[in-house]
């Protein structure tokens, strides 16, 4: 890596085999309210203390409720905002504090895909020049030679070169992401952070686009930091998983680890409530509806964060917040932060906290 | 009689590089008290065949039927339609945050949208059922959340007040274009629930147009699957998921997930969606078609009866014959089609 400015060190000790780690992360928004009598400092803690890191190479999924703090968390990690406390080091060093300018050159390597390949994309601009914006913007290759550049990784994302004039109207929805995929890649970034890559597209070419992803992955050894809510999607591509709930993380496991003996009771929840695409089966699916809405991010519950919707939750929940660890004997590799996982054979649905009441009102 | 009949719907727009038929000869009808499911690719129609039943598309050539309760919704003045709307057909889009107005408190747009249609009910009765409504749609504390602005409820309760204000006249028609795409899987299964609650209570007929199978799977008693501005099958749900005809309903099914252990790799339809100005000719799905013979580049199929099976129809020319079709399947792709996975 090259001059990355004057504020940003090689932080000790960390592991070279994790390309970014996150310490203590906290965003908070202000909140403005209308209110005369309440001059409040009043915050959305968007994202609350997440401690992970993902690691060269893999694809570390991050799935969790509408809201939770998922897009502000990649928005941190690429530092397309302030971070509020606590640290992000990318490839070995502390890039926190550091200012628009000193985070210039190291946009190269973070890139993120968008969800939305209709709006993401400005229509009155040729196919070609928005590809080749990455190279624009660092100064890398001109003319004929960006151009061949360009049409290089066209090829790469399976786009024909030769509509290199053409205007983003003139593709349908899965070459429009793939546009954003060519974009992200063409400076061979280190790291690419996926947000809702495929929830717009037909399952047809979200099937396409993941594969070309997995691809590129391996190809390039591409590290993914991959956010969706289709949960069998994730399952596909992640090595490891994050279930994030109200602005900190819940469970991080080996995929499978995770779909196979998910622990804490929101991941439970999460898992239930994936509609299966076969009609025999969706019927006697034991699936686990949580009442009441995600409390407000602004004044989160005390102790830990989903007691109030939790079917196992007990006295000590609303009090002593539970920290992130292996329990049950799981690997250490497998933590979750609750006092009570969930191990096989609970009955979580059963529960009358989690039956839904018959006006659908009374979130406890 | 169905509640709404659509026939040989046809939408086209003009544009300076050609005309874009965006609905090509669509035909469907949803019952009273049934939900109907719309799947198929992206930019195959969906939207647009929906929202010009409804009198929302501009600058487009329409032609066909859309008889609800017999009376054909094309043939209507706007102000006729504006009437239909909301009193009759509720609509639920995609976006939320469009059709919540920004500036406006959620109840009162609820309110307001109740006395357009009822002039006789009080301010203070449409208020208390705005209320209800935002309880039955499972918001918590609705008489005091009746009060706040849009920004101020999360993505999942917007869409839930969305349903509300879909809801609030009692319509006998619900067309959801992809209601849940931005939610997560826990925030879905209350809205599909709250949908079913709805339909259960007034008898409500639904189109749920998505692009999540395990959606349609759950709730959509009947399924239609769209590609390139036709339907390519119609079935219920079981025989759509488990016997599927069209080769590009299994194409869909196909491209699924599916889990051995290993991390295979998905099986996409190879190739790229027709473009609506230059269609090809004869079947729109044969360019990528593995099963394609020579007849389905000459002649457009038409809804053929699958399987003896009345409810059942595709636009295919392969055999209709289910055993012969299946023995097909092994022979041309080379497996039973995979069961659907349980993540
Ligand atoms: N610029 C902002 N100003 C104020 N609040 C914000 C801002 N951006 C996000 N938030 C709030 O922060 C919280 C987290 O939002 P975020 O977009 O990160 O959620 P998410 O997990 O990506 O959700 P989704 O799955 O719906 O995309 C939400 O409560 C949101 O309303
Ligand atoms: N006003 C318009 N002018 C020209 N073309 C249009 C217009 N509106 C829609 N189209 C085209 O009509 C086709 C059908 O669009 P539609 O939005 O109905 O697709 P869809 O099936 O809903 O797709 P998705 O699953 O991506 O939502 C698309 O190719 C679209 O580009
Ligand atoms: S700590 Fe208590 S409230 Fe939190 S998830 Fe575990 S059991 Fe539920
Ligand atoms: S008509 Fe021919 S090309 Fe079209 S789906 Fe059937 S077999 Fe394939
Ligand atoms: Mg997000
Ligand atoms: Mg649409």
């Amino acid at each position: 890596m090259t001059e990355t400015g004057a504020s940003s060190h090689p932080v000790a000790g960390t592991d070279k085999d994790v390309l970014v780690k996150v310490e203590n992360l906290q965003k908070y928004f202000p909140v403005q309210t209308t209110s005369l009598f309440r001059r409040n400092h009043d915050q959305v803690h968007a994202v609350d203390g997440v401690t992970l890191e993902v690691r060269r190479g893999e694809t570390l999924g991050l799935v969790g409720e509408t809201g939770c703090g998922k897009s502000t968390l990649a928005r941190c990690i690429a530092r397309l905002c302030d971070v509020s406390a606590g640290r992000v080091i990318f490839d070995g060093r502390d890039i926190t504090g550091l200012t628009p300018r000193q985070m210039r050159p190291l946009r190269r390597e973070m890139q993120i895909i968008f969800q939305d390949p209709y709006g993401s994309l400005n229509p009155r601009r040729r196919v070609g020049s928005i590809i080749g914006d990455p190279f624009a913007l660092h100064g890398i290759a001109d003319g004929a030679e960006r151009k061949r550049k360009v049409q290089e990784v066209m090829e790469l994302v399976g786009l024909k070169p030769e509509h290199f004039n053409r205007f983003p109207a003139e593709f349908s929805g899965g070459q429009r992401q793939r546009i954003g995929v060519a974009r992200a890649l063409a400076l061979r970034p280190k790291l690419i952070i996926c947000d809702e890559p495929v929830s717009a597209l037909d399952v047809s070419i979200q099937a396409q686009i993941i594969n070309l992803l997995v691809d590129l992955q391996r190809e390039f050894n591409l590290t993914y930091l991959f956010i969706a809510h289709d949960l069998s999607v994730v399952r596909h591509v992640s090595d490891r998983v994050a279930v994030m709930y109200l602005g900190k993380v819940a469970e991080l496991a080996p995929a499978e680890d995770l779909y196979q003996v998910p622990r804490h009771p929101y991941s439970n929840a999460l898992l239930s409530a994936v509609p299966v695409p076969d009609p025999k089966k969706s019927s006697d699916r034991h699936q686990i509806i949580l009442i009441g809405d995600v409390p407000s991010p602004i004044d989160p519950p005390a102790g830990c964060r989903f007691h109030p919707r939790c079917p196992k939750a007990q006295e000590r929940c609303a009090t002593e917040e539970p920290a992130l660890a292996s329990v049950l004997g799981d690997s250490a590799e497998h933590v979750t932060a609750c006092h009570f996982p969930v191990e096989k054979g609970d009955d979580l649905s059963n529960t009358a906290r989690v039956s839904v009441p018959p006006n659908g009102s009374q979130a406890t | 009689m169905a509640l709404l009949e659509v026939s040989d719907l046809h939408v086209s727009f003009p544009t300076p590089d050609g005309v874009v038929r965006a609905v090509r000869g669509l035909s469907f009808a949803v019952e009273t008290g049934k939900t109907l499911g719309i799947v198929g690719e992206s930019g195959s129609g969906k939207s647009v065949a929906t929202q010009t039943i409804m009198g929302l598309t501009r600058g487009a050539r329409v032609s066909g039927q859309a008889l609800f309760e017999g009376i054909d919704l094309l043939a209507m003045s706007p102000k006729e339609l504006r009437s239909v709307r909301g009193a009759q057909v509720g609509m639920i889009f995609q976006d939320p945050l469009s059709s919540l107005h920004p500036y406006y408190r959620v109840g009162w747009q609820i309110i307001e949208m109740i006395r357009n249609n009822h002039h006789e009910i009080s301010k203070a009765k449409a208020r208390e059922r705005a209320v209800e409504l935002l309880r039955l749609v499972g918001i918590p504390q609705p008489d005091r959340r009746v009060d706040d602005f849009p920004h101020q409820f999360s993505g999942g309760m917007r869409q839930r007040a969305m349903i509300a204000m879909a809801m609030s006249l009692n319509p006998k028609l619900l067309i959801a274009d992809e209601p849940t795409t931005a939610l997560d899987v826990t925030v879905q299964a209350q809205v599909l629930q709250v949908m079913r609650r709805l339909q259960e209570e007034f008898g409500t007929a639904i189109i749920l147009i998505t692009h999540d199978l395990g959606v349609v799977a759950e709730v959509a008693d009947d399924v239609v699957v769209m590609y390139a501005g036709s339907t390519m099958e119609k079935a219920d749900r079981y025989e759509t998921f488990g016997a599927p005809h069209h080769p590009y309903t299994e194409g869909l099914l196909q491209s699924l997930p599916a889990y051995g252990g290993e991390r295979e790799r998905l099986r996409p339809i190879p190739g790229q969606p027709p473009s609506l100005i230059n269609l090809p000719g004869g079947c729109p799905f044969h360019p990528r078609c593995p099963y394609v013979m020579d007849r389905c580049r000459a002649e457009m199929p038409p809804l053929f009866e699958v399987g003896g099976n009345p409810a059942h129809t595709s636009a295919c020319w392969l055999s209709r014959d289910q055993v012969e079709r299946a023995a097909l399947r092994t022979k041309v792709v080379g497996q039973p089609l995979a069961a659907p996975a349980v993540p």
